[in-house]
């Protein structure tokens, strides 16, 4: 059993590239992360929004709901099979 | 004669003109007196002939929004209507004349205002000819006088409206609509294919965006007031072009006139009468009329006024056009309105008589 | 595992579709709007109808939805993109006409014309966004506003006697011959944006089969004109909205036009 919980574990390795301008810092998607991986940033873009960023990359699955509830469509996911 | 010329009511030869212009659809609603356009197109079914597609909207607001789907598509369409229903089509016009898009509306116009009157008038030239609905814009408006110029300015109209991408209106009256006289049909013309209107209209209309064009965007909507100004000023280019180019008129018996009527649609035919019967009494009478309303003859009328001791403008109106004739002509020569209202239809003897009134009783004492 | 070795073009799961132009959207941040306008695309994308495709825009905050989506568009009167709509899909048998409506344009306006184009079952798509408020013009009343709701013109909450209740357009809508599929959706959740995307699909495949009108309204979100944060307004959405706007299939009707005609 040890064995599959860790196989599922290093299954899935995930990252996200956010388009920082386009990124109106909303939040919605930060609440859908399973994870825990996003944030909004304390810094801004040019038109003054916290925008995202990955505070806990490590955890991240490649899940894709921060993109699919993304309204600005300024996340692009990324996934590797370890 | 041949077998194209034929008896037949103004309204019927607009449907029969319309499918045999090629016009790709026709979208409308009953009002009298112009049903027949639409009952006739039923009747014909052309959509199992040319394809071209007919369809009764739930109402004039309907119809002309789907007259705006429709030309923005570059596809041929019309509606036609009379003017309480043309009343309610105004938004649409704005709309269509603020995103230059070719299409035919026919108003056979009855008396108002309200429900009115459902006799003829000439009481919408001010809606035809200087808006109706809101903004800087212009329909080209052409006023047939026959029911052979219903059948000439339908193809004649949709010519116009894609030449300068813009509406074109045909302002008949219920007498233009309903006589019946022999008229000669134009020669069929297939409607145009998809690779046609591509052709033509592909760099504007929405046709489906195929990769390597930019999409076709339809809209009137310009928020930055720099980019509407922008966009107004050409309107306006397009206007005084088409008043450079388009003006149409008829001048009868005017070479030797003193006296000149002005007048359109049916009420020209009447004046044509009265231009007989005052030369009958050895007075220089006149007639100019404007087939097109808008581009208006100014130019022309104004040519006209050192040969002129007056000009009386005759319209079944309270008095629209005369403005116009009177800003051509200024206080060279005097300008008089004479109209009956609510659907009554002067007699020759009666425009006569209001002529003699005006300008004729000193030289008479 | 370095981010920057996962980042790479052959590990790429998901992005920004390349019908979705690259203007940013002037919705404000967490707008619903921006989330439908993105799985329409995908649809479009996954469909390969891109070339097919004509979109109306309305009047309201979705007005400058032809700004976002590669397609060619029309950009309608207040209420009328349905019987532009008519005209384009009558006249362009083969293309894929939608229409794209808020609840002001829809249901309020433009009752006409959605009534008339559904009973004749034009064979369009219709998608109706429904945040129970006027967005543009600045957070007024909708015919759909929630009874208690305030809105900047019911400053002291929505009241029947004076205003009459939260319309069912989409209820109505479905009582239509002409009408083939009905569906009431959401985008808050990923789960609810991939079902929401899976309905407008079908809606748009059955305009290519010509069954009918197919109609997706989906509930969203207006934080701006409901005074709450973006998250915030989501839950609202499902506390409030929801009970009155309940979701899912309301009519699936698998006959097509022409079998109704022959019953």
């Amino acid at each position: 059993m040890k064995i599959v919980i860790k196989s599922f574990i290093m299954a899935l390795k995930g990252a996200i590239a956010v388009n920082t301008e386009r990124c109106k810092g909303c939040g919605v998607c930060v609440v859908q992360c399973p994870t825990g991986v996003i944030a909004l940033n304390k810094n801004v873009n040019t038109k003054g929004y916290n925008y995202l960023y990955m505070a806990n990359p490590v955890a991240c699955t490649g899940c894709t709901n921060c993109a699919t509830v993304c309204p600005d469509a300024c996340i692009t996911v990324y996934r590797v099979k370890i | 004669m041949d077998n194209n010329t034929i008896l037949c009511k103004g309204n019927d030869v607009i449907a029969l003109a319309a499918i045999r212009c090629g016009c790709d659809g026709y979208f409308g609603y009953p009002i009298t007196p112009q049903s027949e356009i639409m009952e006739k197109l039923m009747e014909e079914k052309p959509w199992e002939t040319t394809g071209m597609v007919v369809l009764q909207a739930e109402s004039e607001v309907a119809s002309i929004n789907m007259l705006y789907g429709g030309a923005a598509c570059g596809k041929k369409v019309m509606t036609s209507s009379s003017s309480p229903g043309v009343s309610l089509m105004c938004e649409g016009f704005s709309y269509l004349a603020g995103a230059e898009l070719p299409c035919l509306i026919v108003n056979v116009v009855r008396g108002g205002p309200g429900l009115g009157t459902i006799q003829p008038a000439q009481s919408d030239y001010f809606q035809a000819v200087k808006g109706g609905g809101h903004g800087d814009y212009h329909f080209i408006v052409l006023a047939p006088a026959s029911v052979q110029e219903m059948n000439d300015f339908v193809d004649m109209g949709f010519d116009l409206a894609f030449k300068y991408r813009n509406p074109v209106m045909i302002l008949a009256d219920g007498i233009v609509g309903q006589m019946m006289e022999k008229v000669t049909l134009s020669p069929p013309k297939p409607r145009w294919t998809d690779e046609e209107i591509i052709a033509l209209s592909g760099s504007w209309a929405t046709t489906g965006k195929p990769s390597g064009r930019r999409e076709n965007i339809i809209t009137s909507l310009a928020m930055d007031a720099a980019v509407a100004e922008k966009f107004n000023e050409k309107l306006q280019r397009k206007f005084n072009e088409i008043r450079r180019r388009e003006v149409r008129l008829e001048k009868i018996k005017c070479d030797d006139a003193e006296y000149l009527l002005i007048a359109y649609g049916a009420m020209s035919r009447i004046c044509e009468e009265t231009v007989d019967n005052a030369r009958a009494q050895g007075i220089r009478l006149g007639l100019l009329r404007p087939i097109t309303l808008f581009p208006f003859p100014s130019e022309q009328i104004a040519a006209m006024t050192p040969q002129l001791k007056g000009i009386l403008s005759v319209e079944l109106s309270a008095g629209q056009m005369v403005e116009d004739v009177r800003l051509a002509v200024g206080d060279k020569t005097p300008v008089t309105h004479f109209g009956r209202l609510g659907g009554i239809v002067p007699a020759p003897d009666e425009v006569l008589a209001a002529l003699k009134r005006t300008y004729l009783q000193n030289e008479n004492e | 595992m370095d981010v920057n070795d996962i980042i790479q073009p052959e590990n790429k799961v998901y992005g920004k579709t390349p019908v979705l132009t690259d203007t940013e959207m002037h919705y404000c941040p967490g707008c619903s709007h921006g989330v439908v306008h993105k799985i329409i695309a995908e649809v479009i994308e996954d469909m390969g109808i891109q070339d097919k495709t004509i979109g109306i825009s309305p009047v309201g905050c979705a007005v400058f939805a032809y700004n976002y989506l590669h397609i060619d568009w029309q950009q309608a009167a207040h209420g009328r993109a349905p019987a532009a709509a008519t005209a384009v899909k009558r006249l362009y048998p083969d293309k894929y006409v939608f229409t794209y409506q808020g609840d002001g344009d829809l249901a309020s306006i433009g009752t006409a014309e959605i009534m008339h184009a559904c009973n004749r079952g034009e064979n369009i798509v219709v998608i109706f966004i429904n945040n129970a408020i006027y967005g543009m013009t600045g957070g007024q009343m909708a015919p759909t506003t929630l009874i208690g709701q305030v809105t900047a013109t019911t400053p002291y909450g929505r009241v029947v006697e004076l205003n009459g209740y939260p319309l069912r357009i989409t209820e109505l809508l479905a009582q239509l011959s002409g009408v083939c599929y009905v569906t009431r959706q959401a985008v808050h959740t990923p789960a609810a944006v991939r079902k929401a995307k899976k309905s407008i699909q079908k809606a748009f495949e059955n305009s290519g089969q010509r069954k009918g009108l197919s109609f997706v309204e989906i509930v969203g979100t207006c934080n701006s004109g409901w005074k709450l944060s973006p998250v915030e307004a989501n839950q609202w959405m499902v506390e409030n909205m929801f009970p009155h706007y309940p979701l899912g299939d309301i009519k699936n009707e698998e006959l097509g036009i022409k079998d109704w005609l022959k019953q």
